[in-house]
């Protein structure tokens, strides 16, 4: 646990350069900065940019005996997502190869003024000709009774939230207790609570304020905030504040003001944070609520300067990492006489919310000011969306984005340059087009941020593209962008194909099908078939580098196998993921749902009847009425699921499969008015046809008799549209799911026929070329609609009806799972439970 | 499920099944005097039992996916290392508990 983060190896101290030689007199300027945090490595950062080494002879102090570390990514690193290794941003190492001295581990006491002099607690004195205050904050403790222990420091138990070490601690104590309180219901307070529950601890949130964030955001955001807090399994406590620790000897639980009490025995508060001042206090500086700077950020010392989280600026103190790099740029341009009149004018701020699960980013005012000022809100509490936009002079004021942050990235363009508006503005909120992209890269200026976990810019991406690295994996390894929350990764994609000029080369492992086996799609199915390797374990020993498994590829193997070989795979039930094991879709607590298949959505009396029988006498906590037009049992156990489907007597609906789900039809010209087709019908035909068939990831087809698409069969991977006089039109590629995108119209077809025959080759070449888990609607526009055109239409590669008959050998292959295994299992204890008899989040009975 | 003997070292050996009860490749849960446990069975031969539930959130590990190096959950699809019981990027790890076969029996020490 005292493991130093970012250390040299040898525990080498850092040297200054030319101090090993006696006749060495450094004329440089001394300047100190005291605070190893954010600004003050950062602001060292610019200062060497600008080639302040051959200027000044630079001392850090730092309190912490660490290297320099990305203090915001201490969340992903609570939460076990990320390592503490990888959020070094400069260690030891770093400072002594820049000729730095970093005085780690050394707390500064107070400044002598006049004497230009710094005094240390190890009782050291350095002379500075400037000097930089870069203190940051600490975590506040609000007074409560019991919350300190004798000495003085917090009771064991009792975590603030805010260095590595609190960090180490907090994790240590995460693994050996099971009840957490957080205390405070801001950014940070709701990072630790869901970080913590990573862990498996039960946590509750007590919060003093009425509603979560409430600085960021207005009552009604916070409120659908907290439903979406509470749906993550943490209880949150609003308008109360705990007025006491139970102790003694530890943490033993809280007690709130309203006298309720929550036995808990870990405690971290997160109610906001205190500007580290005390240094500037004693030396005489002025300080409000935090050190008083000016546009140039220097106290009422001349020679003295503060930045980061420890100023206050025309009475702003920020308490977010962009403002204290702005500070450490300007003083850079300052100092280093780069440009001795730059000035800091203040921040406009953002904030994300790094919690999974919860996508919440904030920008500048949340509610409008002034009369005219516009103010555009989406609120469906429902579905925990909730987003506003405030525009003042056609200028974006302020944005909350909560539910779906979507938007995000063209929001903070237009929020930090002032881009131009859309003049509908509800495309500040929403996509109405099929994803044209809003903000082009190519106009993004240079120094614009990308990826804030990281800091890094639009320019750094180009230039590591310009350095030789063009994939955008190497990009990210290089510069970290997109390692932090990732919620920049799609835009870091498109700045490095712009910058590459579309030379973007992939990764070879890129290209593999996956991960265990150093072959593209094409290469393993020959492999295959040359080899004849029937099994998974087969192909492991025959392609795998050193005939090693591979947990995460079994998958994906199993699926193209049965691809490859049809009825004479050798399947293995251990190369299959849980869910095709026992053919059932496996839930949160470990229980499975069943789902029949209901071709077309249409069902009788009878089958009703017996769905009905079965759940009650299966006791299924709910019946569900799924989007796919069918009926979901969920909550089943894995021992009853033979004798389910063997009284169920319907065949398996796989919505459990990576492979042909289901056809959404509507009542078309039967019964509709305005019915065009018989849309029912040549559902129920396709889905008799190509039930069951594995791909490359789920096939979801729907066909409705016109144009009006009340089964939605423009967003489907397959939609069939009635146009008239016995003409069907075949959209491929749509999706409605996490990506929407219309499909692109194939071909218009004039009969029932024609619909099944072109969807099985098109399903067929999917299947064929698909990578491992690519949804048509990413294969379609890679593939490209004139290409999939002269290949199915045309036949320009004479391959239809190799298609064809490679779809018709699947289709032959075909067994209903459930009648097969609840015949007999595959291996023995296929359906034991693997519950273990520990609680689990149960899933509720309605 | 038979008690074998008290060992010195503070553990307890339980005859959980038969090997054969677990096919090759995959995993199964039982119960090690009170103690939940998924044991598996590679198919190199070599036995692992860990925790039953998955130190994430609960999740059946008996259920998840292994080779040579790793258990992978499958719910959420973490990756818990044989030799130790870590995953990448996380600090709270998996227990694991010692399991041998002796004469086709599968032995459980807790
Ligand atoms: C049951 C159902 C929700 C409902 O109550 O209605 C459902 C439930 C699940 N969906 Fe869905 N989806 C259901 C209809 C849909 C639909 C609507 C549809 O099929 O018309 C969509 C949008 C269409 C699409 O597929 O794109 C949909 C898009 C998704 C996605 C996003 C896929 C994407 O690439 O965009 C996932 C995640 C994934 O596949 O990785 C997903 C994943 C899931 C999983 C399987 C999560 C999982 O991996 O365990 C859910 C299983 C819950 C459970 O415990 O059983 N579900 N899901 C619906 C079952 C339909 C059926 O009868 O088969
Ligand atoms: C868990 C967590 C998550 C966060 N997430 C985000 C986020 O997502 N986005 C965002 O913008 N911001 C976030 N922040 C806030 C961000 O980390 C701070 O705004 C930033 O670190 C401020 O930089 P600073 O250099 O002013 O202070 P710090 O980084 O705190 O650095 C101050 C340093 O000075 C040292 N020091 C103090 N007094 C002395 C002394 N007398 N002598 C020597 N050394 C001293 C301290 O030990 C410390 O190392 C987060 C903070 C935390 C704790
Ligand atoms: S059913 Fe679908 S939308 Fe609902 S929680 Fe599961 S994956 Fe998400
Ligand atoms: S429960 Fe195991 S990974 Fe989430």
């Amino acid at each position: 646990m005292t493991a130093v983060l970012g250390g040299r190896p040898l525990g080498v101290t850092a040297l200054a350069s030319g101090s090993g030689d006696p006749d060495y007199v450094d004329v440089r300027q001394r300047l100190v900065v005291v605070g190893n945090g954010m600004a003050g490595a950062r602001f060292v950062e610019e200062v060497l940019e600008r080639g302040g080494g051959e200027q000044f002879a630079i001392t850090v102090f730092g309190e912490e005996p660490h290297g320099n570390y990305n203090r915001i990514m201490l969340s992903p690193v609570l939460a076990g997502e990320e390592h503490e290794d990888d959020i070094v941003l400069n260690s030891h190492e770093w400072y002594a190869g820049n000729g730095v001295t970093l005085r780690a581990g050394v707390r500064v006491e107070r400044l002598d003024a006049a004497a230009k002099q710094v005094h240390a607690d190890d009782g050291s004195v350095t002379p500075y000709d400037h000097l930089v205050l870069a203190t940051g904050s600490r975590s506040f403790i609000p007074p409560m009774t019991g919350v300190r222990a004798e000495d003085g420091g917090l009771l064991p138990g009792v975590f603030g939230f805010r260095t590595i070490d609190e960090t180490r601690a907090l994790l240590a104590a995460a693994a050996t207790h099971r009840r957490a309180v957080v205390m405070g219901g801001g950014l940070l307070g709701l990072e630790a609570a869901r970080a913590l529950q990573t862990h498996g601890m039960q946590v509750e949130l007590v919060h003093a304020a009425p509603y979560l964030m409430n600085a960021q955001l207005d009552a009604e955001a916070g409120a659908i905030l907290k439903r979406s807090v509470e749906s993550l399994g943490i209880t949150v406590h609003l308008d109360v504040f705990a007025s006491e620790v139970a102790g003694p000897d530890r943490m033993r639980g809280v007690v709130l003001a309203d006298g309720r009490r929550i036995d808990a025995d870990l405690l971290v508060v997160a109610a906001g944070v205190r500007p580290n001042t005390d240094v500037a206090v004693r030396s005489g500086l002025e300080v409000e609520r935090a050190v008083v700077v000016d546009d140039q950020l220097r106290t009422d010392d001349p020679d003295v300067y503060a930045i980061g989280e420890c100023a206050q600026h025309r009475g702003e103190v920020y308490g977010l990492v962009a403002p204290a790099w702005e500070h450490a740029r300007v003083l850079a341009d300052v100092l280093t006489g780069t440009d001795p009149t730059a000035e800091y004018h203040g921040s406009r701020t953002a904030t994300k919310l790094k919690v999974a699960g919860v996508d919440v980013a904030v920008m500048g005012l949340n509610t409008p000011e002034r009369d005219d000022d516009e103010f555009l809100v989406i609120s469906e509490p429902r579905r925990g969306v909730h987003l506003s936009v405030v525009i003042r002079d056609d200028r974006l004021m302020g944005a909350t984005l909560l539910g779906d942050t979507r938007k995000v990235a063209f929001l903070t363009q237009a929020f930090d340059r002032g881009a131009p508006l859309p003049a509908e503005r509800i495309r500040l909120l929403v996509d109405l087009s099929d994803g044209k992209e809003e903000v082009g890269v190519a106009e993004m200026p240079g120094d614009s941020q990308v990826c804030n976990c990281n800091g890094v810019s639009k320019q750094a991406i180009c230039d590591t593209v310009a350095g030789g690295c063009s994939s955008v994996g190497a990009v990210m390894d290089r510069t970290r962008a997109g390692k932090g929350c990732g919620s920049c990764k799609s835009l870091v994609a498109r700045i490095v194909e712009w910058a590459a000029d579309g030379e973007v080369t992939e990764e070879a492992s890129a290209s593999w099908y996956v991960p265990g086996i150093p072959l593209p799609k094409p290469d393993l199915i020959a492999a295959i078939r040359d080899q004849d390797l029937r099994s998974v374990s087969a192909v492991f020993a025959a392609l795998a580098p050193g005939g090693a498994e591979d947990a995460r590829s079994k998958m994906g193997l199993t699926s193209l196998l049965r691809l490859v070989w049809g009825a004479r795979f050798v399947p293995e039930n251990d190369a299959k993921f849980i869910n095709d094991r026992v053919h059932a879709n496996i839930q949160r607590d470990g229980t499975f749902s069943v789902v029949p298949q209901i071709k077309g959505g249409v069902t009788t009396p009878a089958q009703l009847r017996r769905i009905a029988d079965v759940a009650e006498k299966y006791e299924v906590p709910m019946v569900k009425i799924t989007g796919g037009q069918r009926i979901d049992l969920l909550g089943v156990r894995k021992e009853d699921l033979p004798a389910m489907w063997d009284d169920l007597g319907m065949p398996s609906g796989y919505a459990y499969g990576k492979s042909f789900r289901t056809v959404k039809t509507c009542v078309g010209a039967d019964f509709c008015r305005f019915g065009l087709g018989d849309s029912t019908q040549l559902g129920i035909d396709l889905e008799t046809r190509f039930q069951g068939i594995e791909s490359p990831a789920k096939m979801k087809l729907a066909v409705v008799g016109c144009p009006r698409n009340c089964a939605e069969a423009y967003v489907k991977d397959v939609g069939v549209v009635a146009v008239g006089n016995g003409r069907w039109e075949v959209y491929v590629g749509g999706a409605a799911g996490a990506t929407i995108r219309k499909g692109d119209l194939l071909a218009t077809v004039d009969s029932p026929a024609a619909v099944l025959q072109l969807t099985g080759r098109f399903l067929q070449y999917y299947r064929e070329n698909g990578n491992w888990l690519e949804r048509t609607y990413d294969f379609v526009p890679r593939i490209g609609l004139e290409r999939l055109r002269a290949v199915l239409l045309e036949d320009s590669e004479g391959s239809c009806a190799d298609l064809d008959a490679a779809m018709q050998r699947s289709i032959d292959a075909y067994t209903d799972p459930w009648g097969q295994d609840a015949a007999a299992p595959a291996t023995p204890g296929q359906f034991r439970t693997a519950l273990p008899l520990v609680d689990l989040p149960t899933v509720p009975v309605r | 499920m038979t008690l074998i003997s008290l060992a010195a070292t503070g553990t307890t050996a339980y005859v959980v099944g038969r090997v054969d009860d677990v096919p090759p490749g995959e995993g199964r849960a039982f119960v090690a005097g009170g103690t939940p446990v998924a044991v598996f069975r590679l198919r190199n031969g070599a036995l692992h039992a860990t925790q039953a539930a998955c130190p994430h959130a609960g999740g059946p590990l008996a259920d998840g996916q292994t080779d040579a190096d790793v258990l992978v959950c499958p719910l959420h699809l973490f990756a818990y290392r044989w030799t130790d019981g870590g995953s990448p990027g996380r600090v709270g790890g998996l227990r694991l508990y010692p399991v041998r076969d002796v004469d086709g029996d599968l032995v459980v020490e807790v």
